[in-house]
């Protein structure tokens, strides 16, 4: 059920250039699956107005705790990046469907390919799949070595590469560069990035079942405004479709990209 | 005592709180944060005869306390908002201002008299200022003259009281009023957005894809109230104000330059429970203002 929290900080830090890592705890994290998203107001004031959307990046239900892994680009990430422990965070959420974990079977493997921003929620993923004793592949593309995070949480998981695209940082050049060469056997692909990447990777693995988690612009988050819509491939349902609340997380070939 | 009780042509409020169209889809959505009877009216979502797709994404831009949007009146048609939208809000006890939209006369008068004829439907809101489609709707909103003929021919078949929604860019919104109610409008509801633009920071390009969009949220409140003053000045029938509206004095604001209702837009993006709290903080801001019912303040900024 989709609430209205105002969650406490409990942890923030500058993990890579301008990208921020934020820990809030509250009571809605127990309703949080990997790939959904919240929806955060930085500011009581009027100004910066909008929510923004941020992927959960990792769940400790236990603790009742959440962690958000967003880039400081513009007004609003830049207030909420100046949040200390213990301000409160009006958070809406959590929204949208996630990535499917139940995809794939235990003992099966599990490709995840992030792109820069886009890398966070396959990290609440990757440790839910390999609870449930699926083995997972990361590749990851970064515009700079600077730019890259996560990189021993996501080794004590599974195999993982980097990519950049200046090669200051593992691999030269794009994920789909990397994937040709590694030609990695996989039964599931889940990615979340730019379009282009989501694009090259559909096409590549034209024969596997995969999950593409898409990015929008939005106003309510919630599906009522109309601001974040796709349209479809032919032969879907419905003619388009909201990312904020029928994805953003969609079976590759339903969205057109 | 009900103190926030308003009555108006085809409506009987329970307060004078109501989301404003486009804001608030069909109510689907809002409909699983909170009980949509506490609201005082619904203005759903623009119909037009067919479905629309809307315009290209990026749809949405923020800009300093506002937004900008071009969403192009998407909405799933005549048909569909009929079969499906409105008996699934015949659940809740209130009811629902139907925002007509077209692009051209007869496109508005076939909603018109289809939609009027839906139970819950008490009021039509004629949308002729949506500034972010190619054909109609603004054409309509710009032109006194158009927009008289256009409202007799939607008031010739419409079976409820028919509002007009006013575009603020007009040079002269107090003549586009005025023609409206010798047209035979029941009501007016302003203001639509304005028309803006941002652009982006690195490539100097406009963000939105339709190039321009409407600017909505708090920072255009101001013109909002100027204009519904200005207007409740000139014309006899009820003035539903809307623009900017984000707290319990911005409806206090606006109901005291003469609107009898007010709508929320913007601000349900950013609160999605910003109806209902507003309209629980009304009472006590009555109180403050030492008035018994909120009828008391409507057009009080004109009082002498």
């Amino acid at each position: 059920m989709i609430q209205q929290e105002r969650m406490t900080v409990v942890r923030q830090r500058e993990i890579a250039k301008n990208i921020f890592e934020m820990t809030l705890q509250g009571q809605i994290v127990q309703e949080m699956t990997p790939g959904q998203f919240v929806h955060i107001r930085v500011s009581n004031l009027l100004d910066p107005l909008l929510r923004r959307p941020i992927s959960i990046a990792s769940i400790q239900k236990d603790s009742n705790e959440f962690t958000v892994i967003y880039r400081v680009q513009g007004r609003g990430t830049n207030v909420l990046s100046q949040k200390q422990i213990g301000d409160e965070v009006d958070v809406l959420g959590p929204l949208g469907n996630g990535f499917p974990v139940d995809a794939v079977q235990e003992g099966q493997t599990a490709l995840l390919v992030g792109g820069g921003i886009g890398v966070p929620p396959l990290y609440e993923l990757s440790k839910q799949l390999n609870d449930r004793g699926v083995r997972t592949i990361h590749v990851f593309g970064f515009q700079t070595e600077e730019a890259c995070f996560y990189e021993e949480e996501f080794t004590k998981l599974g195999e993982t590469y980097y990519v950049t695209n200046d090669g200051s940082k593992g691999f030269k050049g794009f994920v789909t560069d990397l994937l040709n060469e590694l030609k990695p056997d996989f039964d599931v692909f889940y990615s979340c990035g730019p379009l282009p990447m989501l694009r090259a990777l559909s096409s590549m693995y034209e024969n596997k079942k995969g999950y593409l988690s898409l990015e929008e612009r939005m106003g309510c988050g919630i599906g009522a405004c109309f601001a974040c819509i796709c349209r479809t491939e032919e032969g879907q349902e419905k003619d388009y479709v909201k990312i904020c609340s029928d994805g953003p997380v969609f079976e590759k070939g339903v969205v057109k990209i | 005592m009900n103190r926030l009780d308003i009555q108006l042509p085809g409506l009987d409020l329970k307060n004078p709180i109501m989301p404003a169209s486009g804001c608030f889809g069909f109510g689907r959505e809002f409909a699983q944060l909170y009980d949509l009877s506490k609201l005082g009216a619904i203005m759903i979502k623009a119909t037009t005869v067919k479905p629309r797709l809307g315009n290209p994404t990026p749809r949405v831009a923020e800009t300093p306390a506002g937004m900008l949007n071009a969403i192009g009146l998407q909405n799933p048609g005549l048909e569909k908002v009929m079969a499906e939208e409105l008996p699934w809000l015949e659940r809740y006890d209130v009811p629902i201002i139907a925002n007509v939209a077209g692009s051209t006369t007869e496109d508005y008068v076939e909603v018109a008299r289809r939609i009027s004829t839906a139970p819950n439907v008490k009021a039509l809101e004629l949308n002729i200022s949506c500034p972010n489609v190619k054909q109609g709707g603004i054409t309509f909103g710009t032109d006194p003259v158009v927009a008289r003929e256009l409202v007799e021919q939607v008031k010739a078949v419409s079976k409820v009281p028919v509002y007009v929604k006013l575009s603020p860019n007009v040079t002269n919104i107090v003549e586009m009023a005025q023609a409206v109610e010798i047209g035979g409008a029941d009501g007016i509801t302003m203001i639509n957005t304005l028309i803006g633009m941002r652009l982006d920071e690195k490539t100097g390009k406009p963000l939105i894809a339709n190039v321009t969009g409407g600017l909505s949220g708090p920072a255009v409140k101001p013109i909002a109230i100027r204009m519904v003053y200005e207007v409740y000045k000139e014309v006899d029938i009820p003035i539903i104000g809307m623009g900017g509206v984000s707290c319990v004095q911005d409806v206090i604001d606006f109901m005291s330059a003469g609107a009898s209702a007010v709508a929320v837009g913007t601000m349900n993006f950013v609160d999605p429970f910003i109806c209902p709290k507003l309209i629980d903080e009304l009472p006590a801001k009555l109180d403050e203002l030492g008035v018994k019912h909120i009828k008391e303040i409507i057009g009080r900024s004109h009082r002498p």
